[in-house]
């Protein structure tokens, strides 16, 4: 599929390269600044349209050469081909390099690339193959590929008495994992623990956009089932959740419309959607017999993922914001927060980020909860209430200086920015969704295990108020 | 060593060239000491990495080659891959390690080096490749053989006769029958490749192979899986027993993690529908929904690719998104090639159901600070209220908001929008939009676009537009730098006004931008509008000028871009490829690896040195043959203008003074226009003698 893949810096220069099938010669990539520059402001169809400085699309062609890149940090992360590929999987691909070589080097960006190449290198050979993905399970690799990678960390100490890592596993014999061509990847044959142990997260993160009328404009909630699991030998596990919840699970893998049955049954509609499972899981039997049967790999794994649409949702924080400008020298912002849920429950960790204009001087604070700090790196004051309980309300003023120069354009466009909110709240989850049981069978071993399941409900990225 | 390494630290930070770097490292390679030797071996790799020539070195690295310590052994392999070209004799010398290497009781050892094999593109290799290869083809690890499996791909690309000949590519279709399914998966991704390079197709399913796809497809790796699905996806089902059995293996996956799965099983489903009755069709169709919209919980670069196949699909099935608007909508922090995918796809699905949610969605997108967003948000707004009339009160309501709160950038593209909305609903909105057009000035609007749907309107509704004239008259004043586009617009404009508002004001604004339009515009079809309106304008049949002229526009019906059937037929081809993104099939943008026979044996690389010497001297007599046809070219033309070119010349600048008068003769006897029409129809054909003249004389002039 892909000929070579690059990793280039924040200018589009290569950093270290690897190719697969050497057709593509090396003029190609040194035109690649120029085409981004070029084609984010090119009119014709085909490298998309009027985009912008840093929009370019990700895929583009250019003399016959496909080139197809994800932004990563500062980096560029490139494929390149001549063929008609699977330009799909090839995206896939590069996200799950990133995936990968984050989890052996904790931070991939330009200086972890130049201390790790030679790990990069092995792990694009093992990935890879004349353009083929071949493993892409963080796991499974770890156990073959082991050579210790210099983390940024380490690098900032003086380094100078210490011993190369790389020099600790010279001569320690490397066989393939069995797990690598296995039917079962995703597990190695005879893990042991002392204690069989496994944690069940049920973690769902909303996305919300409210009005400044506080009305609801549009909301997702993605919930997650995280596994973290401990178990000796090959266990067998059984997840059962409760019947309102798999029903419409299965309900939305058939395609079959769920809100409509369940107003007939008289329930309170849950919409579940894109039901995502672990590979581990057995995807035949969900439908055939509701169950969720797998083995698991050992230790995290993501094991499900969905989407709630739930129509009876409302705004968990209540917003009142105001602004006055004091002839575009002074502004001050009020912005009061109400808990919007009932009294027993509290949300932690509550962070309002509430966007200034460029370079405002000495802000002036005045609030009855949290904290509250100036991020000028972010253009916006970040209020930070650490417990809030249902039903309370805070209020806080910030009063800011605006810089003499001041473009009205600007002080337009930061009110167009939303409030962020994050937060975070346990022991419930929205969609209503229940672990009944987990059960745990290792057919050779049959010992004792203890399952805990926890539920969290938090922010996404984009639990967002506007204000205008 | 310690000391030595952070000097190589200290180095690196301050950037200082090092004095014989190589002879350094060739010291290094040929120590007695292996860590000494290994750390070297690192080093060079990382000139490599950083675009140093470290070819030089090639003797001196070979002879680390055989060693126990596999990072060291992975380390030379990735050299040699790299200098290979450079040193092909050389390479030569590490056969023997390779082949060796190829029967280490080690099977990552094994399969390192045939990899490896495999990587090394001279030709002299390939006839070491054949004999391990089989070997390991034969493997008793499956992780050996799934290597050895991709790397006859490789072998084919180095060298396709010998590949078919050995027999690989039978041995690839016996592996589709491994106890491993990895192997499998591999096999079929070697084959598609290989199809791929020659053009043919490798790989004939049929009911056998078709089960063993099937059954492999639930049990092998996510990208074992693409390469199932793509076999799947080409293979035309024989009967329905087929397409059921494929529906029901491949719909499971629908749920799978990677995203790139999913696509490849919708890609699969979709090929199937046709076959199926329309029962079952609209409930796999309903089945996909979920899955389109859970591509959109990706990161952006995997999200725009989803986005351009979910608008194939729905050209091909325009229903199946139409209750999962929400998923489309824009997030704040997306990027903007991500946003203006998404307004695209909105306006798609929009119905008559949720017309009214979107409307409100693209009213907040029309605030946005990002100007291309606006612009595309307010032309969504436009598409929306063509498709769907019972909103397009609404949606006229607010464009007429934006205009009130408008930043100058919003004007252009409302201009257009109100053109069209005109064009749509004639003047059901005309009160509300007429008086946006009676504010705007041609100051405010600057691309040719805008400024020609301005025009238009401006000639359509001419009776509702206050102080028309002044407006005609500064058009007439910017026709000269107007582009053809607005031009064309202008000159219909005046003729429409004189046809229903003419006063002697507008009789000579026409008079004077036929005149311009006709004497210095450069485009041929203005010219030529121009030359058909004069001689229209002249016949005193002032029902016929009415019917040409003023003849109705048929009433817009879409103003979003659909695929002629036949493009979107290759296009369900091309889901998940690069056509997909770029909208065309795959024979538009894609080079021929091997335009020549793929069978034909690649050239010997010593034969190919002397083969690129012969075609440098080949290119050069080319070149030197061209460079003389040249300069006789230029002989050629010197001679046929001093033949013909100076009489013409001569003759031209006589036609020229003749020609002047008249015209400027026909201006002053022509002041009246109803003068001129009675003067044209019989002046015409001096006129038009005289005015191509010299237009004629100019472009023969133009290049001297």
């Amino acid at each position: 599929m892909a000929s070579v893949v690059y990793f280039l810096d924040s200018r589009g220069r290569p950093l270290l390269h690897r190719d697969y099938k050497w057709d593509i010669p090396t003029s190609a990539v040194e035109k690649f600044p120029i085409l981004l520059l070029k084609n984010s402001k090119s009119t014709n169809v085909e490298a998309d349209s009027g985009l912008d400085d840093g929009a370019t699309a990700p895929v583009f062609n250019d003399d016959g050469i496909n080139y197809i890149y994800l932004t990563h940090k500062n980096l560029y992360i490139l494929a390149m081909t001549r063929e008609d590929a699977n330009v799909f999987a090839v995206l896939c691909y590069l996200h799950s390099l990133v995936r990968v070589l984050e989890g052996y080097m904790k931070s991939l960006e330009e200086e972890s690339i130049r201390d790790n190449f030679s790990i990069i290198y092995e792990l694009l050979d093992e990935m890879m193959d004349f353009g083929v993905p071949q493993i892409t399970d963080q796991k499974i690799l770890k156990e073959y590929i082991t050579q210790e990678s210099f983390t940024l960390k380490t690098m900032l100490r003086p380094s100078g008495s210490k011993k190369r890592p790389g020099a600790t596993t010279v001569f320690k014999q490397r066989v393939a994992p069995i797990a690598v061509t296995n039917a079962i990847s995703w597990r190695s044959p005879g893990i042991k623990h002392k204690k069989n142990e496994a944690y069940l997260d049920v973690i769902e993160s909303i996305d919300m956009l409210v009005n400044s009328r506080n009305q609801l404009l549009s909301s997702e909630i993605h919930g997650t089932i995280q596994l973290k699991s401990f178990l000796s030998g090959m266990p067998e596990l059984v997840l059962g959740l409760n019947e309102r919840f798999m029903n419409s699970c299965i309900d939305s893998i058939k395609g079959n419309d769920t809100i409509s049955r369940a107003k007939i049954a008289g329930k309170k509609p849950i919409e579940v959607e894109d039901v995502k499972f672990h590979q581990c899981v057995r995807l035949g039997k969900i439908e055939a017999d509701k169950m969720i049967s797998f083995i698991p790999p050992d230790g995290e794994c993501t094991l499900m993922t969905y989407r709630v649409h739930s129509p009876t949702l409302k705004p968990l924080f209540l917003i009142d914001y105001k602004m006055r400008n004091h002839s575009n020298t002074r502004l001050e912002i009020m912005v009061k927060v109400k808990a919007n849920f009932k009294p027993r429950i509290s949300a932690r960790r509550l962070q309002i980020r509430i966007p200034v204009p460029r370079d405002i001087d000495s802000p002036k604070y005045h609030y009855n909860k949290g904290n509250l700090k100036y991020l000028p790196n972010e253009s916006a004051v970040l209020w930070k209430i650490h417990k809030i309980d249902g039903g309370k309300e805070y209020v806080m003023i910030a009063e800011l200086m605006l810089p003499t120069v001041t473009d009205d354009t600007d002080l337009e466009k930061f009110r167009k920015i939303p409030l962020n909110l994050k937060f975070e709240m346990q022991g419930f989850v929205t969609s209503g969704l229940q672990v009944k049981y987990l059960k745990i069978r290792e057919p050779k071993l049959n010992y004792q295990s203890y399952p805990y399941v926890r539920y969290i409900t938090k922010s996404s990225d984009h639990y967002d108020v506007r204000v205008k | 060593m310690g000391v030595g390494h952070l000097q190589r630290k200290l180095r690196r930070i301050f950037n200082v060239p090092k004095k014989g770097e190589n002879s350094e490292f060739r010291t290094g390679l040929v120590s007695q000491y292996s860590d000494e030797r290994k750390d070297t071996i690192q080093r060079v790799i990382a000139a490599m990495t950083v675009g140093k020539d470290v070819s030089s070195l090639f003797p001196d690295i070979l002879k680390n080659i055989a060693t126990h310590d596999l990072e060291q052994k992975k380390l030379v392999y990735l050299y040699l891959m790299n200098y290979a070209k450079t040193n092909p004799e050389l390479c030569i010398l590490a056969t023997n390690t390779f082949v060796q290497d190829t029967r280490d009781p080690n099977p990552l050892v094994r399969a390192l080096a045939i990899r490896t094999m495999g990587c090394i593109r001279v030709d002299k290799m390939v006839d070491y490749l054949c004999i391990p290869l089989k070997e390991t083809l034969n493997d008793d690890n499956p992780y050996v053989r799934k290597t050895a499996a991709i790397c006859v791909a490789k072998l084919f690309d180095l060298n396709s006769k010998l590949c078919t000949e050995q027999g690989f590519i039978d041995t690839l279709l016996e592996m589709l029958d491994d106890s491993n399914q990895t192997v499998v998966a591999n096999a079929i991704s070697a084959l598609l490749e290989i199809s791929k390079m020659s053009d043919a197709k490798l790989l004939n399913v049929n009911g056998v192979i078709l089960k063993r796809l099937l059954l492999t497809l639930n049990e092998c790796t996510e990208w074992g899986r693409i390469s199932i699905l793509v076999a799947l996806a080409d293979y035309d089902t024989q009967d329905s027993g087929e397409v059921e059995k494929i529906v029901e293996k491949v719909t499971p996956q629908l749920q799978h993690e990677n995203p790139a799965v999913v696509l490849s099983s919708i890609k699969v489903i979709l090929k199937q529908l046709e076959k199926v009755s329309s029962d079952t069709r609209e409930r796999m169709l309903r089945r996909l929904t979920s899955p389109l919209c859970s591509l959109l919980t990706n990161p952006p670069e995997i999200q725009y690719v989803a986005l351009k196949n979910i608008r194939i699909i729905l050209e091909k099935y325009p229903q199946i998104l139409a209750r999962d608007l929400q998923a489309f909508f824009i997030k704040y922090s997306d990027p903007l090639y991500l946003k203006l995918e998404k307004i695209d796809i909105l306006v798609r699905i929009s119905t008559k159901e949720n017309a009214s949610i979107l409307l409100s969605e693209l009213r907040e997108y029309a605030m946005d600070v990002d100007i291309q967003v606006v612009n595309r948000a307010i032309e969504a707004i436009g598409q929306l209220s063509i498709k769907i009339e019972s909103i397009s009160k609404k949606a006229v309501d607010i464009l007429y908001e934006l205009y009130l709160n408008r930043s100058s950038y919003v004007l252009e593209e409302l201009v257009v929008v109100i053109q069209n909305i005109l064009r749509r609903y004639d003047t059901k909105y005309l009160p509300t939009v007429i008086t946006v057009i009676a504010d705007l000035n041609f100051d405010d609007i600057d691309t040719p676009e805008a400024v020609s749907s301005y025009i238009w309107i401006l000639g359509q509704y001419c009776k509702e537009i206050p102080h028309l004239e002044d407006r005609l008259k500064v058009m007439s004043e910017q026709f000269g730098e107007m582009d053809p586009l607005a031009q064309s617009s202008a000159l219909t404009c005046i003729v429409k006004v004189n046809l229903t508002k003419s006063s002697a004001n507008t009789r000579q604004l026409l008079q004077k931008i036929l005149n311009k339009a006709t004497n210095e515009i450069e485009n041929a079809d203005v010219r030529d509008q121009a030359y058909i309106y004069w001689r229209v304008l002249s016949t005193d049949d002032k029902a016929l000028q009415k019917k040409i002229i003023m003849r109705k526009l048929p009433t817009l019906e879409t103003t979003i871009e659909t695929f002629s059937p036949g493009l979107l037929d290759q296009l369900i081809n091309e889901i998940s490829n690069l056509g997909s993104v770029f909208y065309k099939p795959s024979s538009a943008f894609i080079k021929p690896k091997y335009s020549d026979s793929a069978f034909v044996n690649k050239k010997k690389l010593q034969s190919r040195k002397l083969e690129e010497l012969q075609q440098m001297a080949k290119t050069e007599i080319v070149q030197n043959a061209a460079r003389a046809e040249n300069l006789l070219d230029f002989e050629d033309s010197d001679i046929e203008n001093e033949d013909e070119g100076t009489p013409e010349f001569q003759d031209a600048e006589t036609k020229e003074d003749d020609v002047k008068n008249p015209t400027a003769n026909a201006n002053q006897i022509l002041d009246e226009l109803s003068d001129l029409f009675a003067g044209m129809s019989t002046q015409t054909p001096a006129q038009k003698a005289g005015n191509k003249g010299p237009q004629k004389n100019n472009d023969i002039l133009g290049p001297f």
